[in-house]
Parts: structure tokens; C-alpha cells; sequence
């Protein structure tokens, strides 16, 4: 009988403590990606502020609701804007800072080739 | 071929740099939040601060009246500082004052209404601070002007007399 209690508690525990932990993570991974609004360069992570950890609250909920990563960011970015993002989204306001590093890999790689191909002449 | 090449490309680099710190020396690199909106209020669910009642915001913000949404808290001192101009709005019949009790107690919350007077037709009660975020706050004070649903203006910080104005000419 011991041995059966062990095993339901064991059985009942663990499945909801790896789902906690396994939320914590996403948590983390999340407001860790979600600027400070109200303060100076820091993560909501970060954060102490009231604002961090109403938002973090929010986080917490929002996974317990079931929404995806990538639904809670689109979900403070309705609200807030691309800056509480740290990695915005491809937009028309966003191409050129995507497109810049690529172009200037191209452009370089396009250069380097030149040259090679008129040594070789 | 390499002589008339080499000019173009270093011209190239420099318009497209020149540009770009151009554009960037014109931008304030300070955030300043958006405070011209224009999106719906949420449904959410909220406890009312007088009946502990629990109600869906969208039935707080029904009418075709225009809603004064205001966040305070007893301990935000700035609120203090714009707790007179809310008395002066509340006397306007086209609007409804409706607060957000911020990070705050009960308690503390209704000896600052008892001090300063009590502006507001409804009060919701926002213990954990998460009403505030998903209407999608900064922090205290902070006011919204609701219309039909939708938050058409955002005040970030204490109302002003200048606010006060701007409020009056919006329910006009």
C-alpha cells in the first residue's frame, strides 16, 4: 500500500513540475526578449521595475492560456509597438537594417571574386 | 577599369553612410511612446473596486459616451498633482471617469479618494498591475480617452491643464 501512495504521488507530481519548469524556460526565453519600456537598456528580465513585473505576470499568464511564443510577441507588439521587441520584425520600416549587412556581404563577396578572377588572367 | 571603379564604390559607401547617420541625427534616440492611437479596448475580465464584482470592460465602456480611463495609486505622487484637474472634468456630462486602482490596497486607495475627493463613476481594481498592461500602459498616471469602444488618446504621465483643453475640446 506504502508503495502505491509512493507511486501516485511520484505519478502526480512529477508530469506538472516538468510542465512548470518547462513554462519557467519559455518565460525566461520570452521577457528576456521584450524590452524595459521605462527603463535604460534592460531586458524585461532584467527588470525590478513595476511596468517588468506587471508585464512578466502578463507572460505568465498568456502561456497559461496557451498562446505561442510567438503569439505573446505579436501580442505586446499590438500593444506597445515594435520596441518592445529586441529583435523586430521584417517591415517596411525594418528592411533596409535587415538588407544592409546582406548587401554589404554581396557586395564584398562581389568585390573579392573580381579580384581573384583578374589575377588569375 | 580599376581607376574609374574604385571613386563610384567609395562615393556609393559614403552617400549610403552619410544617409543613414543623416536620418539618425534627426531622430530623437530617447523612446517616446505613441500617444496617437487608435485600437479597440480589450475584453477583459476586472474586479470592480467598491463590490469586489467581477465584470467584462466591454460592458464598462457601452455607451456612447465619451470614457475618461485614468491609473492611479495612493502612492503615485503625480497623481496627486492631477487629481484636481479630474474633479474639473468630472463636472462634463458627455464623460465617464473610470479609474484603475494601480498596484495599490483598498485601504490606502479609499483614504486617498476620502482626502482628495473621488472623481471617478467607476473604479477598477488592478492589484497585480496586468489590467494596465494588456490596455497596453506605461505605468502611473496614465489616461486614456475611450470613444466607442477604441482608445483614441493616450496621456502618459500627469494631465495638464493643456490636457484638460484638449480633453474638453475632444467631448465637445
Amino acid at each position: 500500500m506504502k508503495i502505491l501512495k509512493l507511486f501516485l504521488i511520484i505519478f502526480f507530481i512529477f508530469p506538472n513540475n516538468s510542465l512548470k519548469a518547462d513554462n519557467e524556460v519559455i518565460k525566461n526565453k520570452i521577457t528576456k526578449n521584450l524590452r524595459c519600456l521605462i527603463c535604460q537598456g534592460q531586458s524585461v528580465y532584467d527588470s525590478d521595475s513595476e511596468f517588468a513585473n506587471s508585464l512578466k505576470i502578463v507572460v505568465d499568464n498568456k502561456i497559461n492560456e496557451g498562446l505561442s511564443e510567438k503569439e505573446i510577441y505579436t501580442y505586446f507588439q499590438s500593444k506597445y509597438g515594435d520596441w518592445i521587441l529586441y529583435d523586430p520584425s521584417f517591415n517596411k520600416n525594418t528592411y533596409f537594417l535587415w538588407l544592409l549587412p546582406l548587401l554589404i556581404f554581396f557586395l564584398g563577396g562581389a568585390i573579392i571574386f573580381y579580384k581573384f578572377l583578374k589575377k588569375q588572367k | 577599369m580599376k581607376n574609374k571603379l574604385l571613386p563610384i564604390f567609395i562615393t556609393f559607401i559614403f552617400v549610403i553612410v552619410f544617409a543613414i547617420f543623416y536620418k539618425g541625427l534627426k531622430e530623437t534616440n530617447i523612446y517616446t511612446p505613441e500617444t496617437k492611437t487608435n485600437y479597440e479596448v480589450p475584453s477583459l475580465l476586472v474586479e470592480l473596486f467598491d463590490t469586489n464584482e467581477i465584470v467584462n470592460t466591454l460592458e464598462i465602456f457601452n455607451s456612447d459616451k465619451f470614457y475618461l480611463l485614468n491609473i492611479w495609486a495612493s502612492w503615485c505622487v503625480p497623481c496627486k498633482q492631477e487629481h484636481p484637474i479630474l474633479m474639473e472634468l468630472k463636472k462634463n456630462d458627455n464623460l465617464n471617469l473610470i479609474g484603475i486602482n494601480y498596484k495599490d490596497t483598498k485601504k490606502n486607495g479609499n483614504n486617498f479618494l476620502k482626502e482628495f475627493g473621488n472623481p471617478y463613476d467607476k473604479i477598477i481594481f488592478d492589484n497585480k498591475g496586468t489590467n494596465a498592461i494588456e490596455l497596453g500602459a506605461y505605468g502611473v498616471p496614465e489616461t486614456f480617452l475611450i470613444s466607442k469602444n477604441r482608445i483614441i488618446k493616450k496621456y502618459i504621465g500627469p494631465l495638464n491643464n493643456v490636457s484638460m483643453e484638449e480633453i474638453k475640446l475632444f467631448i465637445k
